[in-house]
């Protein structure tokens, strides 16, 4: 089974954001960055899979070059090989576009099963998977909790509101978007870690891969929200934010 | 009709009487705040199979018209069939807005059918207003730290989603309009995806709603040894112990615990959030709760939007402080 899984950079989890002066984007250059968290779920499920079916793992990126290591760290937990689409931008604002770079990086490729996480934690479209399935012609599953290979294709179980789940026949090829936490995630091994230095590595330019569209949506600016509700915060030290806070609970809110 | 057009979605699960999905109507709200702002006529649609007393309750708001999308292959919901059927309305309409509630069935089909026409759909939108005569829809990044202005560059069919809670529902008008049946074009064969049984997993032992005091931890806790902490907050506020989706993933406490869109929904006297962020996710099951307490070290975590009170600092810090200022 040969399973692609679409794998994003973003700026580490609590990492404190400023929007830059043209409010284009943030401030990125004094972040850390790390693999997208659903990306991450994305890759185990894909590497599980090939464990159980056989088969390869090739995970594709497209970013900037400091994404060479969540790239290298990928391939260090397992990955077989690598596409990486280099972009000189911060990062790509339309889903479609993007699916488009992707579909195209993919077109050789013809993978059984494509993985996306469910959604990046910087932009949060949580389109870009179901996107790319219909770029690429696939049926899709989106909130993937489990994913069993069956007669003719793959049982898959969805998450849905209100704590429902459902189980979904989808033939292959297919593509699913993962949830987080339906696993655990391995560590690279001082060994993987070896190893990935002498996996392939395919470098694409996305000029070259630049299909021609105009872009129906646009971001015209980011900015930090208006703070609407006004909150009472206690910033001092601790023992004081706790006394004042316990005297607002009893007396203002009477709470307690 | 060259409009705006509000999909409806249907609730899942329950007794297998159709209703509407609780966000379905913030659609219509949003759809008819496009409507206001750009001087277009607003209509609904219902889709699924044997949706007509939907249609006829959705009727009694104020609208132009109201669409019954109806197929036997429109009963189970699939992606292929909603995106088929859905796209044979938007064409048949001319809709020059089509309005979704931003639910887990619509991130699963809407983005699809936007793409069948070429388009992007602007997903989970918090406000919207007009300038130099064109829509600026507003959506978060990062989670909520960061807001974003969109605009759609193009001539449409512009597709919008819309978060849970942005658009009220309460101050939809009433009305009397016409209900009108669409059949789309649909084959069994379209369909390649095939659903199964819903199923419920978690026995749901611990009834969150009934406390009057939850106490929720967030990934802000680092380790499961950690839980003690809040543990001992909870039990001196007299309090249910509940907490955010990774610290149930990661089994540091049952997932009946849970509280947002996939866990549970709860509205105590008072809920503090300790060194939980603030997601949508997780603001959606807790935001009608009558008093929020946040403790976060970061001055800018969305859960101090809704908080009512809040301190800033380490958790480690202050969870102990608090504990021992309400033994005093
Ligand atoms: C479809 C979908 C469904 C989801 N359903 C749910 C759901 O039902 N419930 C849910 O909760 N989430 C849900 N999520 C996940 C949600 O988007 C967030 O990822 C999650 O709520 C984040 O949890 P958190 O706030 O605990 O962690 P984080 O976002 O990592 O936040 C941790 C916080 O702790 C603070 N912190 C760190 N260290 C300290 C310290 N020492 N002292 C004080 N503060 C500290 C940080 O500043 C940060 O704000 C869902 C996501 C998706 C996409
Ligand atoms: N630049 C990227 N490179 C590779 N995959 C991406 C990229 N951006 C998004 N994706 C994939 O698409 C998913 C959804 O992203 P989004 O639609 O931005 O929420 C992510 O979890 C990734 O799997």
């Amino acid at each position: 089974m040969k399973i692609v899984v679409a794998i994003k950079q973003v700026p580490a989890r609590d990492s404190l954001l400023k929007v830059n002066g043209e409010g284009t984007w943030i401030e990125d250059a004094d972040l850390a960055y790390e693999i997208n968290e659903p990306d991450a779920y994305a890759l185990e499920a894909g590497l599980q899979l090939r464990e159980k079916e056989g088969g390869e793992v090739v995970v594709i990126c497209v970013g900037p070059d400091r994404a060479t290591q969540t790239i290298r760290e990928a391939l260090a937990k397992g990955a077989d090989r690598a596409i990486h689409i280099e972009t000189y931008e911060e990062t790509v604002g339309d889903p479609l576009a993007l699916a488009r770079v992707l579909a195209a990086a993919l077109s050789e490729e013809s993978p059984d099963l494509v993985l996306t996480g469910l959604q990046s934690d910087d932009l949060g479209f949580g389109q870009t998977g179901v996107i790319l399935a219909e770029v690429m012609g696939l049926p899709h599953g989106t909130l993937i909790m489990n994913i069993e290979v069956s007669e003719g294709g793959i049982t898959v179980k969805r998450e849905l509101e209100d704590g429902w789940f459902q189980n979904v026949e989808i033939p292959l090829p297919a593509l699913l978007t993962v949830q987080s936490g339906a696993t655990k995630l391995r560590y690279a091994t001082l060994m993987g870690i070896k190893r990935a230095k002498t996996k392939e590595v395919k470098q694409l330019d996305i000029s070259d891969l630049q299909t021609e569209s105009e872009p129906t949506i646009a971001v015209s600016r980011i900015y930090l929200p208006e703070k609407s509700k006004k909150s009472v915060v206690f910033d001092g030290p601790a023992r004081e934010s706790a006394a004042k806070l316990v005297e607002k609970l009893r007396f203002e809110a009477r709470v307690i | 009709m060259s409009g705006v057009l509000a999909v409806l979605e249907l609730a899942v699960g329950g007794s297998g009487e159709l209703k509407l999905h609780k966000m379905a109507l913030e659609a219509l709200a949003a759809a008819k705040r496009i409507g206001a702002e750009l001087g277009l006529p607003v209509s609904a649609a219902v889709v699924g199979s044997g949706v007509g007393p939907v249609a006829a309750a959705v009727a009694q708001y104020s609208v132009e018209k109201v669409f019954a999308v109806d197929h036997a292959l429109l009963a189970a919901y699939t992606p292929d069939g909603y995106s088929i059927a859905l796209k044979q309305l938007v064409a048949a309409t001319g809709a020059k807005y089509v309005v979704f509630p931003h639910t887990y069935q619509v991130r699963d089909f809407a983005p699809k059918l936007a793409t069948s026409m070429g388009q992007v759909l602007a997903s989970d939108v918090v406000g919207l207003r007009v300038e130099d005569g064109a829509l600026v829809l507003v959506r978060q990044l990062f989670q909520g730290k960061i807001n974003a202005d969109l605009r759609f560059p193009g001539d449409g069919p512009h597709f919008v989603s819309v978060q849970a809670g942005a658009f009220r529902a309460d101050g939809l008008e009433a009305g009397a309009a016409p209900v009108e049946a669409f059949t789309p074009e649909l084959s069994a064969a379209q369909i390649r995806t095939k659903p199964l049984e819903l199923f419920r997993e978690s026995s749901r032992a611990v009834d969150l709603t009934a406390a009057d005091i939850i106490v929720s931890v967030g990934r802000g806790i680092r380790e499961a040894e950690n839980i003690g902490v809040v543990q001992e907050l909870a039990d001196a506020l007299g309090a249910e112990l509940a907490a955010s989706r990774p610290i149930c993933d990661n089994g540091w406490l049952p997932m009946e615990r849970q509280v947002g869109s996939s866990g549970q929904t709860v509205a105590p006297k008072m809920y503090v959030a300790v060194g939980i962020s603030g997601a949508i996710q997780h603001l959606v099951g807790m935001k009608g709760s009558k008093v929020v307490v946040a403790i976060n070290k970061d001055p800018e975590a969305p859960i101090f939007e809704v908080a009512d009170y809040g301190i800033v600092g380490d958790l480690f810090e202050v969870v102990p402080a608090l504990v021992a200022e309400l033994k005093k």
